[in-house]
């Protein structure tokens, strides 16, 4: 009850902020590497307060796109607002979740201080990490159920409770946007249902989350919103809408056997509710 | 293969290729039948001669004012080096350190060619050659990054281009120099292998102020160093700049190179930079503990190294220092209490001897359990029967070898008592573990069953692979949900028949 009344509280304070604003809109965006294009001409506006799927096969650029949007690629041409305005000027309002590969996890660093690594824009240049930033982290790492390992070194911690720990990481920002880069892969069924969990919150706080996946199973039963990716983008928009047949057949080209696989769930998705 | 591992083995390697590397800088002089080398020096100097014990006790108690000296600067900068090769080591730039040092070397030479330009006889100065040096060396990091920026090729290749370059165009530039009248007795060739007998009080005072800003730097950037070490694209994407963080760590390498020219030497001083921040590795897995560590143990190597080779006159210190840092790692790489092996060893042992343990007795359990009445208290009923080892043979897939030796095993730690030749009873406490492990076994199948979907007939041997790391919050709950099904048992029944019945050990016979 509580919440929801907070939940409302800040969605109209976005509101009032940036009227009309999308929390991520890209125009017309392409991004190449060695003068090779990854993605085309991409014009997407993200809607506020929902949870979005980047939905595509293997090389369509998914990461690519949430790479440029951070400006950790650089872009062919195209222009990325976040909140009306540049990222670099949004930063604080951004959090990001990069893919769990992407690091070393035998860097010797115990969860907590991972965690306590999405606050260090806050504490700034030079200032050591206090205790009251601990306790944030402490704070963050409990709504993902890994409170019990926030001492543990990270190489000892399993798949799953490393994505966690990203996730709790980018939590602590309290940010109003979230970019997760596949955050489900290669998780465990319980891990799965914590993320869930947390995407349903945000959402529920009118945060508006883009999360790379890749289960096609679960996009319709996780998702609102979809956006079908392959080099270009294919469609986008509420997934009861978008996430059909055709569209993905559009997206994936000849894999017939997984839209099948695909298709016959969805049917029975829509036909149980 | 583990980064850990493959750190390991590079470390290992870069210990072998400086021993070889120190093994010929000692033999050099004493090779005497290499045709180039002029047979000019007495031969007794060429003799490698035990110190004194009034020498040893001099150079233990620092009463040289020369060995003081050294001693001090290099257990400086051995601390710095260790310092800011943790970095290195973590953000995986330790070839970085190649690079920078063989890049010094045609700065050294062109600072001497044109302070000799300036001032006859001038090209001698210390601190323009150093300046030479770290130029050149941040020039040959900036070749690099902007290779790597520009062009397709990979990291291993850039390195290895820019440093074999750098050191290819100091090497003709040394020939120059050589012409020189004055750049033949320099002394330039020193900043190769390096000379630390040469150290004087100001050079001490260069180490020593340039150890304490790297390690004002390092203390300030700590926090920034780490997060870019650990995940330089979520740094990147928080804002902080990236680049110029690399940048300034790089930076640090090239100073700590710069001031380590003049005592190990430019082939050399990666050593005093990689080795310490891979030995303190096995010992901590937090970064304030290991880099700590680090600087310990580059600084007491160091000094080592120094006290050793001023015992012997004929050792030169670089080589030596080395030397004693690789020392340090191999012992770190056995003794380590963190990843050392022997603790990997132990805790494998000790993994292995529990998981024996447990098996043996759930064997003993299951194959008592048909003969006890459930609703008498089970570990009283277990002590009363005796049972030999060829009745447990069917229980599990294990040899008769391998059964006698758990059996003794357990036997020795009292866990069952010989009563009569081969014949095994357990003891009150055998009892009380086994009921403890067939309890949490079955739990455990009972999970993998409600939760992981795993067909009963099959969760034996799944379970068996888990169930001795069961932690603790995982058996609570299983627990619950036991105490929800089966509220009148302390152990749960198996979920799938046992494999062997009591009685039918003639299957044995069959195998």
């Amino acid at each position: 009850m509580i919440r929801s009344v907070l939940a409302q509280q800040s969605r109209s304070k976005i509101e009032n902020e940036h009227p009309a604003s999308s929390p991520l809109s890209i125009h017309d965006m392409t991004v190449a590497y060695h003068r090779k294009p990854v993605i085309w001409d991409i014009d997407y506006t993200a809607p506020l307060g929902k949870l979005v799927a980047i939905v595509g096969p293997n090389g369509a650029g998914k990461s690519t796109l949430i790479n440029a949007v951070l400006d950790l690629v650089p872009k062919a041409s195209g222009e990325v607002r976040v909140f009306g305005e540049e990222y670099r000027k949004q930063r604080d309002r951004v959090g990001y979740v990069p893919q769990r590969e992407s690091v070393d996890w035998d860097f010797p660093v115990n969860a907590l201080n991972v965690v306590a690594m999405g606050l260090y824009r806050k504490i700034g240049w030079c200032f050591p990490v206090m205790r009251r930033h601990r306790q944030t982290a402490m704070e963050a790492l409990d709504r993902v159920g890994m409170a019990d390992y926030a001492k543990r070194q990270i190489s000892q911690l399993s798949g799953g409770q490393q994505q966690r720990v990203f996730l709790a990481r980018a939590l602590v920002q309290d940010a109003d946007l979230y970019l997760m880069d596949e955050p489900f892969a290669g998780v465990d069924a319980s891990t799965e249902r914590a993320i869930v969990e947390i995407l349903r919150e945000l959402r529920e706080r009118g945060r508006t989350t883009l999360v790379v996946h890749h289960d096609l199973q679960t996009v319709t039963e996780y998702f609102d919103h979809v956006m079908l990716l392959n080099m270009r983008l294919v469609a986008t928009g509420p997934t009861s809408e978008v996430f059909t047949r055709e569209n993905l057949r559009k997206t994936y080209g000849g894999k017939l056997a997984l839209l099948d696989q695909v298709g016959h769930k969805m049917t029975l998705g829509e036909s149980g509710g | 293969m583990s980064s850990v591992e493959k750190r390991i083995g590079f470390a290992l390697l870069v210990a072998v290729i400086y021993l070889g590397n120190a093994a010929s800088c000692i033999a050099e002089p004493l090779d005497h039948s290499h045709s180039t080398r002029p047979p000019a020096r007495s031969l007794s100097r060429d003799r490698l001669e035990w110190p004194a014990l009034s020498d040893v006790k001099r150079t233990l108690l620092l009463r040289d004012y020369n060995t003081r000296i050294v001693a001090i600067g290099t257990t400086m900068l051995g601390a710095a080096a260790g310092i800011v090769g943790v970095f290195m080591l973590l953000r995986k730039r330790s070839l970085i350190g190649d690079v920078v040092s063989h890049s010094t070397w045609p700065g050294i030479a062109i600072a001497f060619l044109v302070m000799e330009r300036i001032k006859t006889d001038g090209g001698k100065w210390l601190p323009g050659l150093l300046v030479g040096a770290l130029l050149a060396g941040v020039a040959g990091i900036l070749c690099t990054k902007l290779i790597l920026r520009y062009t397709r090729i990979k990291e291993d290749a850039a390195l290895a281009i820019v440093l074999s370059v750098f050191f290819g165009a100091g090497m003709s530039l040394f020939k120059a120099v050589q012409y020189i009248p004055s750049g033949s007795q320099a002394g330039l060739n020193h900043f190769i292998l390096g000379k630390t007998a040469s150290m004087v009080s100001a050079d001490v005072w260069i180490i020593g102020e340039a150890s304490l800003a790297i390690l004002i730097v390092i203390g300030l950037l700590f926090k920034e160093f780490s997060l870019l070490s650990f995940d330089d694209k979520f740094a990147s994407s928080q804002g902080w700049p990236v680049f110029r963080l690399d940048l300034s760590l790089m930076l640090l390498v090239a100073g700590v190179t710069v001031i380590g020219l003049q005592s190990v030497g430019l082939l050399l001083v990666v050593a005093m930079l990689i080795t310490p921040a891979a030995a303190a590795r096995f010992w901590s897995d937090r970064l304030g503990r290991t880099t700590a560590i680090a600087a310990c143990l580059g600084g007491s190597g160091a000094f080592c190294g120094v006290l050793l080779s001023a015992m012997f006159p004929r050792l030169a210190a670089g080589p030596v220092i080395v030397l004693t840092g690789a020392l340090f790692f191999i012992i770190s790489l056995f003794l380590g209490v963190r990843r050392g092996v022997i603790v990997r060893i132990v805790t494998h042992r000790r993994l292995k001897t529990a998981v024996g343990r447990q098996h043996i007795l759930r064997a003993l359990f299951e194959y008592l359990e048909p003969h006890c009445d459930p609703a008498a208290p089970m570990s009283s009923q277990l002590v009363n029967h005796i049972v030999s080892a060829n009745e447990l043979l069917p229980m599990r897939s294990w040899t008769l070898k391998r059964l006698r030796h758990l059996l003794r095993t357990a036997e020795k730690s009292n866990f069952i008592a010989v009563v009569r030749e081969g014949g095994y009873r357990m003891t009150n406490r055998g009892a009380e573990l086994a009921h403890r492990v067939v309890r949490n076994h079955r739990l455990w199948e009972l999970y993998l069953i409600e939760h992981a979907d795993i067909a009963p007939s099959h969760v034996d041997r799944d379970a068996d692979d888990i169930e001795h790391l069961l932690a603790a919050d995982i058996v609570e709950s299983l627990e619950r949900l036991l105490s929800e099904r089966y509220p009148h048992m302390t152990v749960p029944p198996s979920p799938h028949a046992i494999d062997s019945a009591p009685g039918s050990t003639i299957r044995q016979s069959t195998s």
